[in-house]
């Protein structure tokens, strides 16, 4: 019933690792804007523009204000709009203000996008082509460890998938792979930014090599797992660039709905002028396009881009790479978080605290057996286990020679295979070690009410019980007695778990722990739910059957048993230290290898989404208090009447139209740096964050124009002729 | 006095429409659910070889609606072309093409625009085969296009969203036919005539003979108020006493106009399951309906001038058995259902009253709609509005566990730009032709200056949103007017219900995710206050600037 399913676990996994990912940037400075501004410059290209319609008609309007601004001299000036006269500097300052925009729009890009450059050029030094050492017909059967193979030098970008290579201390790791042999302390601060070295070994979950990271001690043979180009840093730099960013569907969704806002508003402006004739009050090119301009969503239009760049780039600050930005967005919508108990809720060393024999066994025979068992297993539980025998009595033998049994998240259970006729051990689930034994012959009855009366003690503390069995070469098997590791709850977890609960995620503890266990470590961790005795199949059953019900379900992993239920997740986030399937199958991985980052990323997740939705409910609010200022003025001359409706008592019709061009422009750039740090998210339901994000965004959207427009309109009235 | 009158008019129409709510809306949803078929039902499958239990695809559901309709076009227009000869005709010669054409579309779409006097035009036989079989069936059309994107809200992983045959079969025998009996009943006791005797010469007091027609009025005006049609079978519509005897008859007549749209989105609630998403649309709907109602008895209460001073308000083109409130409660129902049925003239209403009934039809009829285009017209203001401030919550917006993807929001927004096309684009056309305009302004517009501008604009806005009112001082028989308003009455009923069927289709081809507190909810006061928001900003703001070069500019003046 106890396994130790979750030994593999990274000793400290929930220690904030790279020092720079903990340090918030702030979200933009003078520099930054300096230094965007040639990239924005250089986005004027129409075949940039082209792909973000409503900037691309601002643009065109642009053109055509600059094109009459410039023959007007020749025509005799600006002729009547709408019946009132226009200062002979009109025109100008339509087209000046309307290439601002368009700069401002491309700016917020611009400087989205610089934010990533710096980390994608320290990485891209690690890509710098290194010379290989490939081994020539690898024979991993003969000579695993390939001394004195037929090498060749190779550079490092002629590498295949397939290709076997030896990298010894000092040199770079020519490639992502997979080590075949060996073991070797490897320094992966270029990419995660921890100087500490981490250890990678043949075998098992920490086998995984990145291209890029220094080898520091001895020698490994890897084989490489990654097509040239395709390597996991050049997924990095384009990730951290923009360059490979796709429109995701939300994103997709938005921009087919300003589209269409903006067709709308052409609609609008194009049948103006004809309908207008029959009353004598056209109105002049120039006032159209401000018209245009003003009604079309030109401020979510603007930052669009920017929202999706930089909610990739906090992801990336925090340390975790996103492979796309669906997942991203997919994380806003998770509703439910599987999390392992081992290293997310509970600390990831357990630790042995007491040895309770079953009758007829002494205890020095227990702590023996448990102690042998544990000798060569190096998690913390093992260590634990080991200290404590120490302390009850236990000398270590000199040497220890037998086979030793692995554990596997199957067989839940691992042991020793003494030499000589020493006998075996076996530690494990209660139920793998009873059916252990049970294949030499039936437990007798009595031993089995006590042993599971004494792990469902132990299991109500909310301890691990670990059932220890001994076999003799004989072929007889006893139940010994059980070891009780206690499991620490992390301090917090429960306030964070409530936090989620009030964003309407539910959370799913998964662990090997008899649910016994489980139910005393969810109680107190305050997890809604739980999933006891789990092997990789009944997790990935589960994911299913919540993505069955509409759910979105979001994991991390490490082990490459991991990878189905990492690939099947709408988020499966891979450890770093962790397999490259594992990290194959997930889409996003955290470079610092801490599962409980996955909170983080939700609220990134969701934070990126209210910030769209903000600045767009911003946005098309602020076509109420245009209105106002340019629909009076347009046909003030003909119909004075509607000088009723100027209720911001602008100036004169063309200060009035150049105040909301002019506003319009500048409060792109004021927003730049929301649209940059996100809108601030706190974990509350839906309607309370509704009710609060409209109240800013929407009244704030109707009424921040209102008084932006009427100030603007004062310093405009100053101008000669407005 | 006449403002307590007012009031007590409004509180029994709100009472008569809230005891029906329930029943009316349940009693819907049961015929659209239901797997039992009428005897009269399985005879006539049979006739048209249709097999009930089948479902369709949304695109053979769309083919079915169009196909139907395509029928009826034809037909109507084949006996308009053919009256020389059919029985009945009261002796009036074949109808032009040019107005077979808008006549044959405009019943055929649900609109009943007009372009010519009924009672000197159509006989019997086009009034009552034409005319008063399209009120019923292009009613059933519309219901049925609706229930079919509720169904699509409400299935899972579907490929079929229901049958069309079926679906407008039952709203013709299940739900029009019989309501259209009992009312029909109950205008004949209320004094509207029913007769076929053609012209009666009568000598009136003075001795001069006068020419009194007749005909079935009775069961046609019943239709035309409860299919949301309007077309009427006098000239004066519901202005005329045969159709529209008395005050309580004209409350009758807007109950009528008014009990299906506002009973849907029960309907909409009790199948989706969660009858509080049917009170939020209700209650928008309502909201809009009241603050309309509200706008245009002031404006013509406080009708500026001598007579409207004399009279207590402005009463040019109002029945004096309505007085200004029987008038204004009708012109509101009539322009904000797809009705377009008058009990006085909007075109003499104040400048700024005059611009409501155009206002709300611009709002794209949807407090309440016609009969199912209401309700679909305001499911999809929803899908926009959740998917505007959906994000707000942080969440990829849904609305009722259906994700609003970019194929779901294309289709939305494909549908919010169809009638402001046909609106602006015809009204431009109308003055940016220099042939059509000089015909426009010599033959059609009798007022010119602002008023006639109001008059065209108004023309293509109950056109495109297929109401079918008029601002009279317009005269619409001449080719262009014919043949554009024909063509914004086809393309602004037709197009958006294909966007609608496919949105259907997508819809019920989804999962529907579970709803968490973490889901924005759609069944709170606060998501009724997000959809006026919408409404209002993404519709009404998109006529702003043509609404101040008409009424506005003569109302501010």
């Amino acid at each position: 019933m106890t396994t130790l399913s979750n030994t593999h676990k990274p000793a400290s996994p929930d220690q904030h690792a790279a020092p720079h990912s903990s340090k918030p940037k702030k979200a933009i400075s003078a520099g930054q804007l300096v230094a965007a501004l040639p990239g924005a410059v250089q986005k004027l290209d129409p075949r940039l523009m082209w792909r973000n319609p409503v900037m691309f008609i601002v643009e065109i309007g642009a053109v055509l204000t600059t094109v009459l601004a410039a023959a007007e001299p020749f025509l005799g000036g600006p002729g009547e709009s709408g019946g009132s006269a226009v200062p002979s500097s009109f025109t100008v300052g339509i087209a000046v203000w309307l290439w601002l925009t368009v700069i401002f729009a491309n700016l917020a890009e611009s400087v989205a996008e610089g934010r990533g450059k710096a980390q994608a050029d320290s990485l891209r030094q690690t890509r710098t082509s290194t010379s290989a050492t490939q081994v020539q017909d690898y024979n991993p059967e003969t000579n695993p460890g390939a001394e004195g193979a037929q090498v060749r030098t190779i550079s490092s970008a002629d590498l295949t998938l397939g290709d076997v290579v030896i990298v010894v201390a000092g040199e770079l790791v020519p490639g992502d792979g997979d080590i075949v042999w060996g073991i070797a302390s490897i320094d992966e601060s270029a990419i995660t930014g921890e100087s500490a070295p981490v250890v990678r070994e043949s075998g098992g979950d920490r086998s995984a090599v990145t291209g890029g990271t220094r080898v520091l001690s001895d020698r490994i043979v890897v084989r490489i797992t990654s097509k040239p180009g395709e390597t996991f840093v050049d997924r990095m730099i384009a990730l951290v660039e923009g360059a490979a960013r796709q429109k995701t569907p939300n994103e997709l969704a938005l921009n087919i709905l300003l589209a269409s806002l903006s067709i709308v508003f052409l609609v609008v402006v194009l049948t103006l002028n004809p309908i207008a004739s029959y009353s004598a009050a056209t109105v002049s090119l120039p006032v159209l396009i401000a018209l245009l301009v003003c009604l079309i969503p030109t401020t979510i239009g603007a930052l669009l881009s920017a929202i999706g760049i930089a909610g990739m780039d906090r992801l990336v600050q925090r340390n975790v790479l996103a492979m796309s930005g669906r997942a991203v967005e997919a994380a806003g919508d998770v509703t439910i978080l599987l999390l392992d108990k081992t290293g997310t809720i509970t600390y990831g060393n357990r630790q042995a605290r007491e040895f309770a024999p079953l009758t007829g066994v002494t205890e020095a025979e227990l702590v023996r057996a448990a102690a042998l068992s544990s000798l060569s297993d190096p998690t913390p539980e093992g260590k634990s286990i080991v200290d404590l025998a120490a302390e009850r009595g236990f000398h270590r033998p000199e040497s220890l020679a037998g086979d030793i049994v692995p554990f596997t998240a199957q067989t839940r259970m691992s042991g020793i295979d003494l030499a000589g006729g020493g006998g075996q051990i076996r530690k494990g689930a209660g139920s793998a070690v009873l059916a252990w034994v049970g294949e030499a012959g039936p437990v007798p009855e009595v031993v089995l009410a006590e042993l599971t009366a004494e792990v469902e003690r132990i299991s109500r503390l909310g301890g691990t019980p670990l059932v220890v069995a001994t076999g003799t070469a004989s072929g007889e098997r006893t139940v010994l007695g059980v070891v009780y590791l206690k499991d620490i709850v992390k301090e917090g977890i429960k306030e964070r778990f409530a936090e989620l609960r009030a964003m309407g995620i539910r959370t799913i503890m998964v662990t090997g722990d008899n649910s016994l266990t489980a139910t005393t470590i969810a109680a107190e961790a305050g997890v809604d739910d739980f999933l006891a005795e789990a092997t990789p199949e009944d997790k990935l059953a589960l994911i299913r059957r919540e993505q069955e019900g509409g759910n979105l379900v979001a994991m991390t992993g490490d082990g490459t048993n991991d990878a189905p239920a990492l690939a099947q997740a709408d988020v499966g986030v891979a450890m770093n230290t962790g397999t490259s399937a594992a990290k194959e199958a997930g889409n996003m991985v955290d470079l610092d290898s801490d599962p409980t980052k996955l909170i983080d990323i939700v609220r990134i997740g969701k934070q990126l989404l209210i910030t769209r939705g903000a600045l767009t409910t911003f946005s098309i609010a602020n076509d109420l208090a245009k209105y106002f200022a340019i629909i009076p003025a347009m046909f003030a001359g003909v119909f004075p009447g509607l000088a009723v409706l100027n209720i911001m008592q602008l100036s004169s019709p063309a200060s009035a139209i150049l105040s909301a061009i002019i506003f319009n422009a500048i409060i792109i750039v004021v927003l730049i740096p929301l649209a940059l740090r996100g809108v601030k998210y706190r974990a509350a339901s839906a309607p309370r964050i509704l009710g609060r994000n409209l109240l800013i965004y929407g009244l704030g959207g109707v009424i921040a124009p209102f008084l932006g427009i009427k100030l603007i309109d004062l310093v405009v009235s100053l101008l000669p002729g407005f | 006095m006449s403002v307590w009158l007012g009031i007590l008019q409004a509180l029994t129409l709100v009472a008569v429409l809230v005891v029906l709510y329930r029943p009316l809306g349940d009693y819907m949803a049961t015929i659209y659910t239901s797997h039992k078929d009428l005897r009269v039902e399985r005879g006539f499958y049979r006739l048209i070889g249709v097999d009930a239990r089948s479902q369709q695809t949304w695109s053979a559901y769309l083919r079915g609606v169009l196909a139907f309709s395509l029928i009826g076009v034809l037909f109507v227009y084949a006996i308009q072309r053919a009256q020389a000869v059919l029985p009945y005709s009261l002796g009036f010669d074949a109808v032009p093409e040019g107005l077979s054409f808008n006549t044959a579309i405009s019943f055929v779409t649900n609109t009943n625009w007009q372009s010519y006097s009924p009672d000197v035009t159509l006989g019997y036989t086009v009034q009552l085969a034409g005319l008063a079989v399209q009120n019923f069936v292009s009613s059933a059309v519309g219901l049925a296009v609706a229930i079919a994107l509720v169904r699509g809200l409400m299935l899972r992983r579907s490929g079929t969203i229901g049958n069309f045959w079926v679906d407008l079969t039952r709203g013709v025998l299940r739900l029009l036919l019989p309501l259209a009996v009992i009312a029909a009943i109950v205008l004949l006791a209320g004094g509207v005539i029913q007769n076929f005797t053609g012209f009666t010469d009568v000598t009136t007091l003075t001795g001069a003979t006068q020419s009194i027609p007749g005909g079935p009025v009775a069961s046609q005006e019943a239709i035309k108020e409860l299919g949301t049609n309007g077309g009427g079978f006098f000239n004066a519509n519901s202005a005329h006493p045969f159709e529209n005897p008395s005050g309580w008859t004209s409350l009758f007549e807007i109950v009528l106009m008014l009990a299906i749209p506002f009973s849907l989105p029960r309907t909409f609630g009790t199948m989706v399951g969660d009858k509080r998403q049917g009170y939020t649309i209700l209650a928008t709907m309502a909201t809009i309906f009241v603050i309309s109602l509200t706008a245009l008895t002031l404006f013509e209460l406080n009708g500026a001038g001598t007579a409207p001073g004399l009279a207590g308000g402005a009463m040019e083109g109002k029945e004096t058995r309505f007085g200004i409130f029987g008038s204004t409660l009708f012109a509101t129902s009539t322009t904000l259902t797809s009705t377009g049925a008058v009990n006085s003239m909007h075109d003499s209403y104040t400048a700024l009253g005059g611009m409501m009934p155009m206002l709300n039809m611009m709002l794209g009829e949807v407090a309440p709609g016609g009969t199912g285009s209401g309700l679909y017209g305001m499911l999809i203001l929803a899908v926009i509005a959740v998917f505007v401030a959906g994000l707000l919550v942080g969440r990829t917006p849904e609305y009722l566990g259906k994700k609003i993807g970019p194929r779901e929001i294309k289709l939305a927004s494909l549908y919010i730009l169809v009638t402001p096309t046909l609106v602006l684009a015809g009204t431009a056309l109308s003055f940016a032709i220099p042939a059509v305009r000089a015909d426009v302004e010599a033959t059609s517009i009798w007022n010119p200056g602002l008023h006639g501008l109001s008059e065209v604009l108004y023309a293509f806005t109950s056109a495109a949103n297929n109401n079918g009112s008029a601002f009279a001082g317009l005269t619409a028989n001449t080719p262009w007017f014919n043949t554009a308003l024909g063509v914004a009455m086809l393309l602004g009923r037709f197009l958006p219900m294909v966007f609608v069927l496919a949105l259907a289709g997508s819809f019920a081809a989804q999962d529907r995710v579970p709803a968490t507190v973490g889901t924005l909810p759609t069944n709170r006061v606060q998501f009724v206050g997000l959809l006026l928001g919408v409404t209002i900003i993404i519709t009404a703001l998109t006529y702003f600037p043509v609404l101040a070069l008409g009424p506005l500019a003569e109302g501010l003046q």
